[in-house]
């Protein structure tokens, strides 16, 4: 069992060694990159990198201590259904105001609280069911609306995310975003935390907690929508689940996890933009894969010490 | 003193899950003051019966009165420990914030709703009284099965209920833990009534006033005759240990009826 550990740390190590090297030649590049006036839009990108990591970061905490992954899983693929009507209805009525986005939040909010009916008390058994069936009909509604609508969709960016098309909007509405969920949290941090840990306790003390359950759940959907720029519908459940999964080895708190959270969110986001533009690979799947590898080396090295620490 | 009024009294009660029967016609009356045990086998409707009484399940017919009034509006008043087991066992959250759940509808203090230190004086006071005093910074994934047992009763204490219900607080605990409990709940048993769930008879028959003996009737299964008999054969010769201050009817329903206090 050591070895495997250790061997598989030394793997990792070597892993990392071999990418900071390449970061190191890649980081003058990128640092000049950044600095570059012609460049802005790279600027733009770590700009929302780091405003969206306070959502990845908090949002994410109660997704992996509620455990309620699958969940984020169902409403990010749900959105696909959204986009693809909301394209469909402003081809076919020509509505040139209706934007993907609506359709997007929509749908996030209507799959959420589907899922989140379903997600507790008597009904918990049926959870499951609902949120395969939510993941894969939004999805397919998404890609028949997008053949039913006549032209061209790049569905790409919608799938895979592009941090580096983020427009100004999109910023401010993920500030946004986080002033709401930062105001939320403060507020209801205790309560929050009672529900997550003994929802029957806390309903027993007198708590809303179908309430506030559907308002985490809706926090949860707005996020995903507008991190969905950021890393796709596919992979943003990896973005709300790693940097939080990697944060609880370490810490023994909510709190605490949320800010290591938003720390592991910053290091990926920003790690991945820098490969990805040093390497001309796309941004959305190196930031997961920066994301990844945080995790399993943090994993890697919290067992190692643990196995130091037991003799 | 309204000694008049049980504490919780229920009235030929039913309740089916999908179609099972889980308690068929129980009769219960608790006094004031009363410290008194359920038990009965596993699966046989013991927990179904505390989340009855404290309105997390609606009875399909028949009703439950705690403090004369409908659960949902008794609950301030009681305490509740449910089993450990369902809880994430790793949940970042400290000991002292599993205890102040016991008044989190009161977490409301200013915008960002911190705790009155009333409460939180009550949340120490509870964990002291548990013997854990000086965990309450401890995560609550770092205890033992034990220890997370007594963080639970004190979570309990800390809602300073009239009535306290203790779903298995003898599971997972050492005969000394178990010894420190006996202790605990007697001296708690001066100013609130306790009912607790337990198959450990061992324990019950040194600590209780009264025993409630719970066992479905099985109409689904006409084959398991559950009777006095086969509940003397689960429990063995430990079930000598109860005092028979309670009767059980012959078919062996849950059957309660009002126990007389015991001198």
């Amino acid at each position: 069992m050591i070895t495997v550990v250790i061997t598989l740390a030394t793997a990792i190590t070597t892993h990392f060694q071999t990418i900071s090297k390449i970061n190191n030649i890649s980081n003058m590049i990128f640092l000049n990159a950044l600095t570059d006036p012609n460049n802005l839009f790279l600027r733009h990108a770590l700009l929302v990198g780091l405003f969206a990591s306070i959502a990845f970061g908090i949002i994410g905490t109660y997704v992996i201590s509620r455990r309620i992954s699958y969940l984020a899983g169902a409403v990010s693929h749900s959105v696909l259904g959204g986009i693809g009507g909301v394209l469909w209805l402003k081809t076919i009525f020509q509505l040139e105001w209706l934007d993907p986005l609506y359709g997007a939040l929509l749908a996030a909010l209507i799959s959420a609280f589907i899922v989140g009916h379903f997600g507790h008390g008597a009904e918990k058994k049926r959870e499951e069911i609902m949120i395969g069936a939510t993941w894969a009909i939004g999805m397919a509604l998404g890609v028949i609306f997008m053949d039913l609508t006549p032209g061209y969709f790049d569905i790409t960016s919608y799938l895979f995310g592009d941090i580096l098309l983020v427009s100004s909007r999109d910023l401010i509405l993920i500030v946004a975003l986080d002033i709401v969920i930062v105001l939320f949290v403060l507020r209801f941090y205790h309560k929050l935390m009672a529900i997550c840990f003994d929802e029957e306790f806390a309903r027993l003390r007198g708590l809303k907690v179908d309430l506030f359950y559907q308002l985490l759940l809706g926090l949860t959907a707005v996020s995903v929508v507008l991190l969905i720029r950021i890393v796709g519908i596919v992979m943003v459940i990896a973005m709300l689940t790693l940097p939080a999964a990697t944060a609880s080895l370490y810490t023994r708190t909510l709190s605490g996890m949320m800010l290591l959270a938003i720390l592991f969110s910053v290091i990926a986001i920003i790690g991945g933009i820098g490969v990805s533009y040093s390497a001309n690979l796309s941004t959305g799947p190196i930031i997961i894969v920066c994301a990844g590898v945080l995790y399993f080396f943090m994993a890697a090295l919290k067992k190692m010490s643990n196995q130091r620490n037991n003799g | 003193m309204d000694s008049e009024l049980p504490v919780i009294k229920i009235n030929n009660l039913n309740f089916s899950y999908h179609n099972n029967v889980v308690l068929e016609s129980v009769n219960l009356e608790i006094r004031k003051g009363e410290l008194a045990s359920i038990v009965g086998p596993n699966g046989g409707g013991k927990t179904t019966l505390l989340k009855l009484i404290l309105g997390l399940l609606q009875p399909n017919s028949g009703n439950v009165e705690v403090f004369g009034l409908p659960p949902e509006k008794a609950r301030q008043r009681i305490g509740y420990m449910p089993q450990h087991a369902q809880l994430d066992p790793q949940f970042p959250i400290s000991v002292l914030d599993v205890v102040l759940m016991g008044q989190i509808e009161r977490c409301d203090r200013g915008f960002f709703g911190g705790f009155p230190s009333q409460v939180k004086i009550t949340a120490q006071d509870s964990l002291a009284e548990v013997g854990l005093g000086d965990l309450s910074r401890k995560s609550f994934n770092e205890l033992s099965g034990g220890q997370r047992q007594r963080v639970l009763i004190a979570r309990a204490l800390c809602s300073e209920p009239e009535l306290l219900l203790l779903d298995e607080p003898t599971s997972n605990i050492d005969p000394r833990s178990e010894e420190n409990l006996y202790e605990t709940l007697t001296k708690l048993n001066q100013h609130m009534t306790i009912l607790l769930v337990s198959h450990d008879l061992g324990f019950v028959s040194q600590v209780v006033k009264s025993v409630i003996c719970v066992n479905r009737q099985v109409i689904i299964h006409p084959t398991s005759q559950i009777n006095g008999t086969i509940i003397k054969e689960i429990y063995g010769g430990d079930f000598n240990l109860v005092r028979h201050d309670h009767r059980c009817d012959h078919t062996g329903h849950s059957h309660h009826d009002p126990f007389s206090n015991n001198q």
